[in-house]
């Protein structure tokens, strides 16, 4: 929700970023305000999912320009825990299986990671037992996930409601959902996304990071950003989201080209 | 170093042997042993079998049997302890304690110097038949040397689910030992074992350990080794096993300890429907080195076996391993996989993998892979990504590498034990590092 006296809480100019060499980011360019939910769609490869893994720091990546402020201070020059435990969080499109690690010890040393860096107690293995326990009745999850390792196995809405419990536990300023409806049945899709919705306040806000519009009905944004050859093409509110749904994403591309002439 | 050298190396370590045994069988297998020991040399790099292995920082020391043994304190021993254990033999420097000893009703758990003679049919029947030394000095000495150890008989139909405890205590520098373990789990029984190599001090020391195990039809026996020896100490262990119609034996084998450590594991399926696992972990750093030779022989139809053998390796540690699985003709409807998982942990590390399928039957189904590799980048992120430190994050998966096959040991206190072990092991002390416990 936009609020008048929010403070921005990130700031990207002219982002270029490359991997193994190949720019995928051309000066990407993003404000978002405490409360507010930003959506930024866009076709296959235009380097939604590349943002968002540049915000979390993924060593594959490189920054060539630009400047990413979080809370202004600059974010690229803090490494990937650092960016964590500063309140950014990601959540993956693939998120990692990690046999041999069991999901409850993963899930508490992350939450007391983030406790120690609030300065807040951390939890021991039977008090984190009965909270993280409640954190899942959010997202309808068996408790049973809690015993087995860290997404082995886990079906692809599994896993994403398990990303959405992480979240729940660390409560970051800024969360970038990274494809998060994707691999989701109706069922799942509207749980994760209410989960998301109760996540949501005034002190923090949700970068949506998705292919299709169906997510947009669960999870309602204030912003709509297309993303095209690695930038954002055109902005607008919720409405855009339907617009693209129903016409596709090549118009933007060919309105761009018509505009790009007429200022030349 | 010359082969009279290390011919000589051998004859030195001969010094020591026990008197004549009561038992004239035994007394031929030993004067058959050291005939071999004889005639062998302390392997070379130049053997095909010790290729990665080299031995002779072994031979530029020398070992004695113990003589005699201090008394060791109850609550000495009692740090080894597994709650669970039905019974347990303690071995100071190779020599029996009974002090710190105690078997179970209803099963034969006790020194080899007197089951020999209780038991002596069914001991001969066994002793030495599985674990050739025609070829292998090291169980050729062990032989040669062979006057007491373990026996385990586990009767015909008796299922015991709580752990036989072995426990092998190496107190003084410079000493040899040579622990020899039997098994005999007649038809029908079920049996868990635990093999404990541990040391009170880090000096210079020998372990040459055989054991020997045959399973009856339908006999399950479950054995778990654990080699955490001291940081100097030479280990080898010879470890053959054969099984008979329809049963099943699951090896999870731990190498923790040791400067050099070597382990042949040999199992046989000799008859129709036998089933096995053979898992292993080496878990080392600095300059230790661990050689892991199995040989799954699928020597029957209907066999089934799973092994997974992984590594972490550490420093300029060297891990070896060598799977070999041989399926003979007329093994026909044979299942098998195989899988060697290494991970380094450092630039000097090494490991040398190498599986060995021999497939002679037609109608087989045999798996096998091998990966040397670090650490996930991908998962490594993850982790960080939750705001883990790089340390924490490297720690965290290091231990799942290893924790995949502890988890597969049967006795809950070993097994929290161990993951404590590797814990401490794989968390390098950083400042900021998470704790898992």
């Amino acid at each position: 929700m936009i609020y008048q006296d929010s403070k921005t809480l990130l700031a990207v100019r002219g982002l270029h970023a490359t991997v193994n060499g190949i720019e995928i980011l051309k000066g990407m360019d993003l404000t978002v305000k405490s409360g507010e939910v930003h959506a930024i769609m866009g076709p296959n490869g235009s380097g939604k999912s590349t943002f968002a893994k540049v915000l979390a720091g993924h060593p594959a990546y490189e920054v060539s320009g630009g400047e990413v402020v979080f809370e202004g201070n600059n974010l690229l020059e803090l490494k990937p825990e650092a960016r964590a435990r500063a309140g950014v969080f990601l959540g993956f499109q693939y998120p990692i299986e990690i046999p041999g690690v069991a999901n409850s010890q993963f899930l508490r040393l992350a939450y007391n990671t983030a406790q120690a860096q609030r300065g807040q107690d951390e939890l021991d293995p039977l008090e984190f037992d009965d909270f993280v326990r409640e954190k899942m009745k959010l997202l309808e999850m068996n408790p049973d996930f809690l015993d087995r390792s860290v997404n082995e196995g886990f079906s692809g809405g599994e896993k994403k409601r398990n990303e959405i419990l992480q979240m729940a536990l660390l409560e970051p300023k800024l969360a970038i959902l990274d494809e998060t409806d994707s691999g989701l049945d109706i069922d799942a899709l509207r749980i994760v996304a209410n989960g998301i919705n109760q996540l949501a306040n005034k002190d923090n806000a949700i970068v949506l990071v998705t292919h299709y519009q169906r997510l947009l009905n669960y999870i309602v944004p204030d912003y709509v950003h297309v993303m095209e050859s690695g930038r954002i093409v055109k902005t607008g509110g919720k409405e855009l989201a339907l617009e693209l749904e129903a016409r596709g994403y090549d118009w933007v591309g060919s309105e761009l080209k018509a505009n790009a002439r007429v200022s030349i | 170093m010359t082969t009279a050298a290390t011919t000589s190396y051998l004859d030195r370590l001969l010094q020591g042997q026990p008197p004549a045994s009561p038992l004239s069988w035994l007394n031929q297998l030993r004067a058959n042993a050291v005939d071999r020991v004889g005639a062998l040399t302390v392997p070379t790099t130049r053997d095909e079998d010790w290729r990665f292995t080299d031995i002779s920082p072994l031979t530029k020391l020398s070992f004695q049997p113990a003589q005699g043994v201090p008394p060791l304190a109850p609550a000495t021993v009692g740090q080894w302890a597994i709650p669970e254990a039905a019974a347990r033999l303690v071995f100071v420097d190779g020599i029996f304690a009974p002090e710190h000893s105690f078997n179970h009703a209803g099963l034969t758990v006790e020194n080899l110097a007197s089951g020999m003679i209780r038991h002596g049919a069914a001991v001969q029947a066994h002793l030495g038949r599985h674990a050739g030394f025609e070829q292998n000095a090291f169980a050729a000495l062990n032989t040669a040397f062979l006057h007491d150890g373990a026996l385990i008989v586990a009767p015909r139909d008796m299922a015991l689910a709580a752990p036989v405890h072995l426990l092998f205590i190496a107190t003084r520098k410079h000493t040899a030992s040579y622990p020899r373990c039997l098994v005999i789990a007649e038809s029908g029984s079920a049996l868990t074992l635990v093999e404990d190599f541990v040391a009170l001090q880090s000096e210079a020391y020998f372990t040459n350990a055989v054991t020997e195990m045959a399973l009856a039809g339908n006999a399950q026996v479950h054995h778990v080794r654990v080699q955490r020896d001291g940081a100097e100490a030479f280990h080898i262990g010879n470890c053959a096993v054969s099984l008979a119609q329809a049963s099943r034996y699951h090896s999870v084998s731990v190498a923790l300890g040791a400067r050099i450590s070597r382990h042949n594991l040999g199992v046989v399926l000799a008859a129709e429907g036998a089933e096995c696992s053979v898992d292993g972990l080496a878990l080392i750093g600095g300059q230790q080195l661990a050689d892991s030779h199995t040989l799954i022989d699928h020597a029957m139809p209907q066999g089934k076996s799973r092994q997974m053998h992984k590594c972490i390796v550490d420093g300029a540690a060297r891990a070896v391993f060598n799977g070999n699985i041989m399926v003979r003709a007329g093994a026909q409807r044979t299942d098998s996989s195989q899988s060697s998982r290494n991970l380094l942990l450092s630039g000097k590390a090494r490991v040398d993998t190498k599986p060995q399928l021999e497939i002679f039957a037609d109608d087989v189904k045999c798996a096998h892979g091998a990966t040397v590799g670090q650490l996930d980048v991908d998962e490594v992120f993850y982790l960080k990504s939750r705001g883990l430190s790089d340390t924490a994050a490297r720690n965290l998966l290091t231990y799942a590498f290893g924790a995949e096959v502890i988890e597969r040991i049967s006795v809950a206190s070993l097994r929290n034990r161990l993951e404590q072990a590797v814990l401490a092991q794989t968390q390098t002390a950083a400042p900021g590092a998470a704790r898992l416990s």
